[in-house]
Formats: C-alpha cells, structure tokens, sequence
C-alpha cells in the first residue's frame, strides 16, 4: 500500500496527514511493535518504521539513545522485517526510515522484495540522495516500493526538482539545518520550502523535524501536506517508567498531534 | 591507474570506480557543491597556490627532509629512508591538509572551523590553522581518546580551540566524525567542515590528497637526488589513509615503485580485534562514502581496536579501496606488537620517537626487508611521538 492512499484521505478530510516514526527494536521488538500499533490505533495515518543504526549522522540525542538501546538488544535487520509485517496488519500504510548502509549489506534488490513481501510501503533514506541511488530505484520500480528523499532549505530550486522527480510516495522537507528532534519553535523556513517543491512536483510534500506537540502540528499542517513527528513519539517511550506506561504517552501524544492537523487552519 | 595518476580520479561525483561518492543528507549538498567548486577554483588559482605553497614553506616548514637511516637500516637488512613529515609545524604531515583547507575556507567566507580527531594531530593541526587564520574552532574527540591523548587536548586548548568530548559509540574517531557531521549539517551556512583524512563525502577525499600529495611529490625527488633512482617500495600506515595517499599519488605511476599501506592490525586481524578495513572488512558505506568498513552481517559498524588512536578507524579512504582492488597498492595489516616493536627499534637506533601511528609504516618496511633484502625502502614518518609516550611507557613498563 503506497503511502499516498493516506495523503489523499488526508487530503479529502480537508486536513495534512499524521505521519509518526517509531524506531524498531526499541525498547524491545515486542515493545516498539506495541508501540507503533498504538499510534496508529490514537490516529496516525502513516507509519515510518526506523531501522536502527550504529551511525545515525542525521539524528539528534533522542532518537540516538533508542538505536542504541535497540542494537544493545541484539536487533537484527530481519526483526525490521518481520515488525513492518506486524505493523502492516494494523491497517495504515508502513514506511522504513534507514540510513543506507544496512539496505546496502542486505542486497538492495533482496531488501526490496522482502520489505514488499512484508506489506511495506517503500523507505525513505536520510543518507542516500537520488545522485547514488541508481540501484535502489531499480529495486523499488520493479517491487513497486515507494521511494521517499529528503529535501532541506539549503537545496537548490534544480535540486529540489531532481529530487522531487525521484520521488513516489511524497517528498520530505526536512524543516530546519539540523538534526532531528523536538524544538521550541517550529521552522520559519519551512513554509517557504514547501512552496519550492510544490513548483517542482504533483507530489504531497511532509515536513519534519522539530514538530513535538498540537500546536506545532496544526501550524505545520496549515501549510504542508504531511506532519512527520519522530523524536517526540521515542522520548515518550524513553522517558516512561516502563512499557505501559510509554504506550499510554505514545496514545496521549498521537491524539493530540491528530487534533492539531485536524485544527490547522488551511 | 593512469586515470589515478594523471588525476583524473575521481569522477566528477566523486566515484573512484565504485567507491567514494556522497551518501549524506541531502541538507549537506549545497556546502559540498560549495566547496567543491571553491576546490577546484583553489586548483587552477595561481594566487592561491603562491599563498598556500608560502604557509607550507614559511609555517609549516615543508619541504620535509628525506633522511638515509643507516643505523636501523644495518638493523633490518635494507636501505630505509625516512620521509620526516614528524619534523612539520606540529608535529605530523596534517598541517599540509589543514593549511590548505583553512585557506579554502577563508576564501569561502566562513568564519568557523571544526574538525574530529582521534589521535589529536589532526585536531591540534586545525587548532593551529584556526588561530594563525582567526578562525572559531571546535574539536570532536572521542572520551577514549581523549584519554589516552592528554598532552593533545591540551595543546588544542592552548591554541584556543574548544575540545567538546564525544561519549557515544566507542568514544572514539568515528563517534568524533558523527557529532561533526551532525553539528555540520546545523550549522553549514558559517562553518567549515575541516576534515582530516581522505574519507568523507567527495570533494573531501580528492581534496585532502591534494592538499597531502606534496609528500610524495617531495620524497619522489628526494630519493632521485640521494640515491639517483626511484625507491623499490614506498609505506605508509593507513587510517583513514591521507599520509599514505599523499605519499603514494606522486608514485602511482612508477610501476617499479611497489606501494604498500599497513593496517593497524591490533590483537591480530583473526582475532576480530583491529582497525584493518580493507584486509578485515567489507563494501559498504561509512561517513558518506562507499568504501571498506568493518561491519557486521546486518551492516552495522564494528568497532574498531588499535593501540594507536590515529588508526583506529573502521573504515578507509574510497582511493585506498580503489588501489587495492587495482593491485597497485598493496595493503597489511601490522599488529599492535609488531608496531611497537618498530617503535622501539626506531627510538633506540636512530633517536628518533615516531608516532605509533607511523611506527606502523616501519613494521611493514621492516617485515618487507625480509623479503627484499638490499631494496630502498622509503617510510613516511608521519608523525613524531611525544604524545604517545605514555602509551609507550606503559607498554614497555617504562615508569
């Protein structure tokens, strides 16, 4: 199931789409499979599953801290596997979010089979830009995979246009210079990097990075298509005193970020 | 390899055949465009050349002498010549790299400098740079390193950098290039990625052998001028690998001349306890390049194990991996044991502390003396080794 069927709901909902990141693995594999169908049961319409890795170079202290604990648990790529398919099951559609690496050592054309044999939607890759990624989108046309890149304030209008042209699925605003994780303030310079990709694409275009409570959630989704929340959903489950608890923070937070992409002002 | 020698390599993105590229966030593309073009810019400019080959003779004091090591030589039974890059502005080959990127930077605009090290030459180097220049400097460092590379981090704080400690992963240089990377990517509009070795994404490794390759450019003509021929042999350690590319490239056309890079071989490759990329890893893509990496079967990094904190890399430079998998460099790994051994070798007979990191380069040469006895035999001494002589005493049980 490609990931646009929740951008068009979303869409015909007259609202942005919902769309959490939960690592893999963590705290446990059992947990983080809790976890993320109780995100998606609180309202999330799309689900980024992230494969812990030891080098996360785009990742803030939060979502370092999880793979780590994650890779101390023994996590191997096939438990990625076998949680998407669990995941998937729940109804909405699942992305992996990977450095590249991992797919690579794997077999790119072998992980692609095996990620749409297990019901995911496609991946999207922080470290891998369309420059590199001739395999890979050979491997997601032939398994009919969505391939999601990033684009960031930085990027050029011809990047951004190159970039959005490899895309399927949605492209990704990345909001801030930075790394990931829960912000103050929403970006200021998102609203105008939305506007550049949408001159060069069709596609629904999803903001992330920094977007941690309601609030934040409505002002993003009054401009974008899609409201990523990632570092917020794992400190819910870090800082939790154990699992049931985490799940309850995880409900709490998703309902609340649902509501507030139901209250932009669009 | 005339492709290599003549310059051509990299490709335009990067590639040296399949390895190198850009496997980073898309957020770090426009600095890299940015730099790519200020580097080649740099190439062709002839100011910039005048000025850059004024900070190397002025500062830094290159040329480094080719000294004939009789002593160890009768030692080991082949003529060594040592490539003195220990004698350089403090103390190691990496102010050629960092004078010149420091250059490039001011040339660019940017007013911030940072850096990862792991031994702390590199970052001592860019410290150095960073105060001649009046650039903000900020120094990644392992805790681990930082440990066991003290007088390092005090030099940088004299200098006037800020040595912020790394505590993730294996605390040491690879967790060092991570924060870098992610403070990079935050902070790309006023900073300057100083990278230390030819690893990276592309512009990084063609340009830090550009900026290194004077090395063997100088020794090359050195050895004609002592010895009125081209060495048999020419060595270096291999980390991350910028002494050895800088010293190879200028040879790389000689087919006479055999290359050789040691590996910081630790415990011993089978033992899984090393920093031997290429003799103890495998493909894959590390700190935005494609490149040997020591990973485990799902892809994830292994760390790295090497007494000499300079080495202890899992991963090593795209060129590197291109050389071996031509056949025109040839790469082995050296253990902990036998380096230190050399490093012995080397203080007692010639007087000379070399780093443990170059100690490598002359365990190889001494292991290839056996099997080319009478041959010419030119090290790169990459580094001298007053900080590592706690390490040293330690191992020796020197009080």
């Amino acid at each position: 199931m490609s990931v646009a069927v929740a951008f068009d709901k979303a869409r015909a909902d007259g609202r942005a789409a919902l769309v959490g990141y939960l690592p893999a693995g963590f705290p446990t594999v059992a947990g983080a499979t809790g976890a993320i169908r109780a995100m998606v049961e609180a309202g999330v319409d799309a689900v980024e599953v992230g494969l812990p890795y030891s080098d996360p170079v785009l990742d803030g202290p939060v979502i370092q801290r999880a793979a780590e604990i994650a890779l101390r648990g023994g996590f191997r790529t096939r438990q990625l596997l076998s949680t998407v398919e669990e995941v998937a099951a729940a109804g909405v559609p699942v992305l992996v979010m990977t450095y590249w690496n991992p797919v690579e050592r794997y077999g790119v054309d072998a992980f692609a089979r095996d990620l749409a044999a297990a019901g995911g939607a496609g991946l999207i890759t922080p470290d891998l830009i369309p420059d590199e990624a001739g395999d890979w989108l050979a491997a997601a046309e032939a398994h009919g995979l969505d391939r999601v890149f990033l684009v960031a304030p930085s990027s050029t209008d011809d990047r951004i246009a190159m970039t959005a042209h490899a895309c399927r699925g949605f492209v990704y605003a990345t909001s801030v210079m930075g790394v990931t994780g829960a912000r103050e303030h929403t970006s200021a310079a998102a609203p105008a990097l939305v506007e550049r990709v949408r001159r060069a694409t069709d596609l629904p275009v999803g903001v992330g990075l920094g977007v941690r409570d309601r609030a934040q959630a409505a002002a993003v989704g009054a401009y974008a298509d899609g409201v990523i929340v990632g570092s917020a959903l794992v400190r819910c489950l870090l800082d939790a005193a154990d699992l049931a608890e985490g799940l309850a923070a995880v409900r709490d937070l998703t309902a609340e970020l649902a509501a507030g992409v139901r209250a932009a002002r669009r | 390899m005339t492709a290599s020698a003549a310059g051509l390599l990299p490709d335009a993105a990067g590639h040296f055949g399949p390895y190198g590229g850009r496997f980073v966030p898309e957020a770090l593309v426009a600095a890299l465009d940015e730099l790519d073009a200020a580097y080649r810019h740099a190439l062709a400019d002839e100011a910039f050349q005048a000025e850059f080959g004024r900070l190397l003779r002025d500062y830094a004091g290159t040329p480094s002498r080719l000294y004939d090591a009789t002593r160890v030589s009768a030692e080991v039974g082949a003529r060594i010549l040592l490539k003195r890059e220990d004698l350089n502005h403090t103390g190691a080959h990496k102010i050629r790299n960092v004078l010149g990127q420091a250059l490039l930077t001011t040339h660019m605009g940017k007013p911030r400098v940072i850096a990862e090290t792991g031994a702390g030459q590199h970052g001592v180097a860019t410290a150095t740079a960073a105060a001649m220049f009046g650039l903000e400097c900020v120094v990644y460092m392992g805790e681990e390193d930082i440990r066991r590379q003290a007088l390092n981090v005090t030099r940088m704080r004299l200098l006037g950098a800020t040595v912020v400690p790394v505590s993730t992963g294996s605390r040491t240089l690879k967790d060092a290039i991570n924060e870098a990377l992610r403070d990079w990517v935050s902070n790309v509009d006023t900073t300057h990625y100083l990278l230390g070795t030819v690893a990276g994404p592309h512009p990084f490794p063609a340009m830090v052998r550009d900026f290194a390759r004077g090395i063997g450019v100088e020794a090359r003509q050195q050895c004609l001028a002592l010895t009125g021929a081209l060495p048999d042999a020419v060595c270096a350690c291999v980390g991350g690998g910028s002494n050895a590319i800088g010293l190879f490239h200028a040879f790389i056309a000689d087919e006479t001349v055999a290359l050789y890079g040691f590996e910081a071989g630790g415990d011993g490759v089978p033992t899984g306890r090393h920093a031997a990329s290429i003799t103890g890893g495998a493909v894959g893509v590390l700190h935005g390049n494609r490149t040997y990496v020591l990973q485990d079967e799902d892809g994830q990094t292994v760390e790295s194990h090497s007494i000499s904190a300079g080495l202890d890399y899992p991963g090593v430079g795209p060129e590197h991996a291109w050389l071996h998998d031509a056949g025109r460099a040839r790469y082995e790994a050296v253990t902990d044991a036998e380096a230190m051994d050399a490093f012995r070798l080397l203080c007692r007979t010639e007087g000379i502390i070399p780093a443990i990191e170059s100690a490598h380069a002359l365990a190889g040469a001494v292991r290839l003396a056996r099997s080319m006895p009478g041959a010419t035999i030119l090290v790169n001494l990459s580094g001298r080794g007053d900080k590592d002589v706690a390490t040293a005493g330690t191992w020796f049980g020197i009080k």
